[in-house]
């Protein structure tokens, strides 16, 4: 099977229009030496059916939050996906276009990522935003190299309660942009402002997450406040769920607010494609990654949309733009601007009040069956970290044996955690199944 | 149109969720959030009418034919999607242990193993996110190479006719751009390039076929020259889709490729994407590839952590997975045939070439490989219509433009690829509405300068959009800039590739 839509006679009359009788010709200018001689050693072609069988089959070997009922998060989440986001993602006409370099083509996406700019904006009292970057993590390494240009310092610092993930992307790219990358430790599950300004003397920026990798809520406009006293810019790597609940970093003094995106309108798809974002006080306007869109009128007035402030690109500004990013996550950020459509405030406020409350639920029944917070002190929101007393990777095979999901082995990023869980209750929990997790590790705790 | 934000109504909403009764804890005072973020409060059936006019106002490759040099815009076959949205892929936590993952880790790897076989080499890794952030990952893959060897090179060569993304990753990485000029033919100009490699020299990013369309016929001496000095050649796999089964990077002489696999193996690109960036290597990079690497240990497939020299994670995860699974599912569709693939993707574009380059001037008159690059530089110098004028008068004919302005080397350029998907009536089609075109420049050019005049807003004013910078909706305090003076301002710059 294949896609091609030419017969045999429109090959060879097309032949004959291009003056050449095989289409093997076609090829006579690339040198023999690197000529492939042999065919691909591919597998045999499908058909479509049997490509669905062998994907059902390769699918059915996942175990997936619809068979097993899951507690995992650590920055990626089980929220749920609205209808109307599949519907509208999988129109053809959103579905199968490019970026909008011809406006007048494409008025309808453009459209549409004007308005996600404008809620991602509302979501974290910003005043920019661009059309989205990879994940949650290349945003941060993005925002680093804003803070750069913007202090002239190449000093970033970052907390250690930073999903590790993000951490380690920005390390990946500091050598190249000429950074250091500096972390700064937690003290019970939270970063210490007076410690954390310290750290930022002398640098570009500082990240924190709120909430932070642990579920806990930190000191934000604490941390903001630190970052800004030690000339460092302040960014925030917010949970877009937290933020119906949860005060809006352009709230509190921070100059930029990135964050992955998947929780709003996205599957978890194993790790992607999702949206990152990044949003900033105008005054890094100029500085951004990235695509924008802008509005203005055409020759009659009516107002349009269009690819904006350019100059910034690397189509225009080649070896000297902001970035190098071009295609970007566009469908996942439109899936994100439908769901929070669809949430509206209220919803979104809901959404966060549910899962708060869920989560104070889960911490209530997993305590009463001998389960020890690892930051009982610490506010929470959607996740909170326990001690399992045994080695998490222990506990969460026995878990899944009984078809539960316990949650992330904190080990793998953290040390001297090797028996703490980090648990993830979102809406799509029940009360019910925060019961059956509770009761699982609370047999499991008495063997 | 109205904005989504202007059809907002207090009160009204489209979702709600199950609540459980259960006691709501405060969250403390100064962390709470004060003025709830005005987003749009409509009902379904508003939310649904929206963005379906929004969908009818954009024009994909299922709405017609999409030209768009260097972007491959060929068809996305629906079962793609079908497969993407199984459960056991779609809800799979990233986090899973690898048990539980089996399949999805399979498919990775049997992605891999295909890379790996189309491009001639002998590693990969699918975690890069997109084509520039493949280049980005390259270059950190030659930083840590060079750095291993104790040697210091600071110096990355591109061509002039490179995307803008090669010198933008070039600066990302660190390294100093050096640029190479192009020859006559239109290949990359030898004597200029022995001037300009030399012991500092890091590597090459070269796109082949290039962004002309034309395979570089001295392509082994380039890379000879590379190899001698020591330093490294990367292929930039933008236009993959001219060679698949037919030439392959690694054989060409390049030690690391990536791959678009939103252009040549057809994940829909999505407005803007989301696209995938596997990079492949050659056996001495494999070392510094991205953790973690998937690899088979037998019947069974796992995540290796336990690379010493690599150079870190450019994503998150093992890349964007439901990227793999289209991809993975439109290269099973074809298996050994993706050859025919790339070689009707070339006559496609031979035959455009072929049928309009009288009307049109072809500044390298060769063949060209799956795209090719004319130039309205006639029509300009004698009826003063630009390359611009002819895109938006496509649009009348109800045509998707091509990418205009690039490569930079030629002026008022028309950069063309049909794809391998195309009919010969459409190809027909478009060449009879260029033809046609071209008479109205001489005839009656207005009617390429008022263009488009069918699309639901006209020409734009890019230049009031960079002086106002409205960038995000401001409510009340919108500003209604129809009441400012306008005009079709259009930068006549670069747009597609």
């Amino acid at each position: 099977m294949s896609y091609l839509s030419l017969t045999e006679t429109d090959r060879e009359a097309m032949l004959a229009t291009i003056g050449v009788e095989a289409v093997e010709e076609l090829f006579a200018e690339i040198p023999e030496g690197v000529r492939f001689r042999r065919a691909l050693a591919l597998e045999p072609a499908l058909s479509e059916p049997e490509i669905v069988d062998h994907l059902t089959e390769l699918a059915a070997r996942n175990a997936h939050t619809g068979s097993e009922l899951s507690f995992l998060g650590a920055g990626i989440y089980d929220h749920y996906v609205p209808a109307v986001v599949d519907a509208v993602l999988s129109r053809g006409e959103l579905l199968t276009a490019y970026t909008p370099y011809q406006p007048e083509m494409s008025q309808g996406v453009l459209q549409a990522i004007f308005e996600y700019q404008t809620a991602i904006c509302e979501l974290t009292a910003m005043d920019v935003s661009n059309a989205s970057g990879y994940d949650g993590t290349t945003v941060a390494a993005d925002a680093c190299y804003i803070a750069k240009y913007a202090t002239g310092r190449s000093r970033v610092v970052i907390c250690e309660t930073v999903n590790p993930q993000v951490r380690q992307v920005v390390k990946t790219y500091a050598p190249g942009f000429g950074l250091e990358v500096a972390e700064v430790g937690h003290r019970g599950g939270t970063t210490d402002p007076d410690e954390l300004r310290h750290a930022a003397e002398n640098g570009a920026c500082v990240i924190f997450q709120q909430p932070n990798f642990f579920g806990c809520l930190e000191p934000a406009p604490d941390l903001a406040a630190a970052a800004n006293d030690a000339g460092a810019l302040p960014i925030a790597h917010v949970d877009p769920v937290s933020l119906g609940m949860l005060e809006a970093p352009g709230n509190y003094g921070c100059a930029l607010a990135i964050g992955e995106g998947q929780g709003a309108g996205n599957y978890q798809a194993f790790g992607g494609p999702h949206y990152g974002f990044l949003a900033a006080k105008e005054a890094f306007t100029r500085r951004m990654p990235g695509r924008i869109i802008g509005e203005t009128t055409d020759v009659d007035g009516q107002r349009g949309y269009v690819l904006t402030l350019q100059t910034r690109e690397q189509l225009i500004r080649r070896e000297k733009a902001t970035s190098n990013i071009t295609t970007n996550q566009t469908l996942l950020a439109l899936g994100g601007l439908v769901h929070l459509a669809w949430l509206g405030p209220q919803g979104l406020r809901e959404l966060g009040e549910t899962c708060l409350a869920l989560g104070e639920y889960a911490k209530a029944r997993l305590t009463a069956a001998g389960v020890e917070l690892l930051f009982p002190e610490q506010a929470t929101f959607k996740e909170f970290a326990v001690r399992v007393g045994r080695p998490a990777k222990e506990a969460i095979r026995a878990a899944r044996a009984e078809g539960i999901h316990p949650g992330y082995a904190l080990g793998r990023d953290y040390e001297g955690l090797d028996d703490a869980l980090l648990v993830a209750v979102t809406e799509r929990r029940t009360p019910a199944e925060i019961n059956r997790l509770a009761g699982l590790l609370a047999s499991a705790k008495k063997l | 149109m109205k904005l989504i934000f202007e059809k907002s109504q207090p009160g009204r909403r489209a979702g709600s969720f199950a609540r459980h009764d259960l006691p709501v804890p405060e969250v403390p005072a100064t962390l709470r959030r004060r003025q709830p973020p005005r987003l749009p409060e409509v009902a379904e059936p508003e939310l649904v009418r929206h963005f379906t006019e929004l969908a009818s106002r954009t024009f994909g490759i299922d709405t017609g034919f999409y030209p768009l040099g260097s972007c491959t815009m060929k068809h996305n076959p629906r079962v793609n999607e079908r497969v993407a949205n199984l459960p056991g892929f779609r809800d799979l936590h990233p986090l899973q242990e690898e048990d539980g993952a089996q399949g999805a880790l399979e498919l990775e790897w049997r992605l891999q193993e295909i890379l790996t076989e189309i491009c001639g080499l002998h590693a990969c890794s699918l975690q890069p996110a997109a084509g520039s952030q493949g280049e980005l990952t390259g270059l950190m893959l030659m930083r840590a190479y060079f750095a291993d060897r104790g040697e210091e090179r600071d110096t990355v060569v591109t061509a002039d006719t490179a995307h803008g993304t090669n010198p933008a990753s070039v600066t990302m990485a660190g390294y100093k751009l050096q640029k190479v000029g192009t020859d006559a033919r239109g290949n990359l100009d030898i004597d200029d390039l022995r001037a300009k490699v030399d012991e500092r020299t890091a590597g090459l990013m070269l796109t082949n076929p290039s962004t002309l369309g034309l395979f570089d016929e001295g392509i082994e001496e380039v890379a000879g020259i590379f190899h001698e000095a020591g330093a490294l050649l990367y292929y930039d796999g933008a236009n993959l889709n001219a060679v698949c089964g037919i030439s392959r990077p690694g054989d060409m002489g390049f030690d690391i490729v990536h791959i678009n696999l939103h252009k040549t193996f057809s994940q829909p690109h999505g407005g803007g994407g989301p696209g995938g960036g596997p990079i492949v290597v050659r056996d001495t990079l494999e070392p510094f590839l991205p953790v973690p690497a998937v690899v088979r240990d037998g019947e069974r497939f796992r995540l290796d952590y336990d690379r010493p020299k690599s150079i870190g994670k450019v994503r998150a995860f093992t890349g964007p997975f439901g990227v793999f699974v289209r991809s993975y599912a439109f290269i099973r569709a074809y298996g050994p045939a993706l050859k025919a693939m790339s070689e009707v993707a070339v006559l496609n574009a031979n035959y455009l070439l072929a049928r309009l380059k009288d009307a049109y001037e072809l500044p390298f008159d060769r063949l060209c490989m799956h795209e090719f690059v004319l130039s309205a530089r006639r029509l300009k110098r004698e009826h003063g219509v630009t390359a611009l004028d002819v895109a938006k008068r496509l649009m009348d004919y109800g045509f998707h433009p091509p990418t205009i302005y690039f490569p930079l080397i030629v002026p008022e350029a028309l950069m063309i690829e049909p794809t391998e998907t195309e009919s010969k009536e459409t190809l027909d089609a478009f060449v009879d509405a260029l033809l046609a075109i071209a008479r109205e420049a001489d005839e009656s050019p207005e009617l390429l300068k008022d263009a488009p005049r069918k699309r639901p807003v006209r020409r734009l004013d890019e230049v009031k959009a960079v002086k106002r910078a409205v960038v995000r909706y401001r409510f009340e305090e919108h500003p209604d800039l129809s009441q400012e003076p306008s005009e079709a301002r259009m930068l006549e710059v670069q747009k597609g590739a």
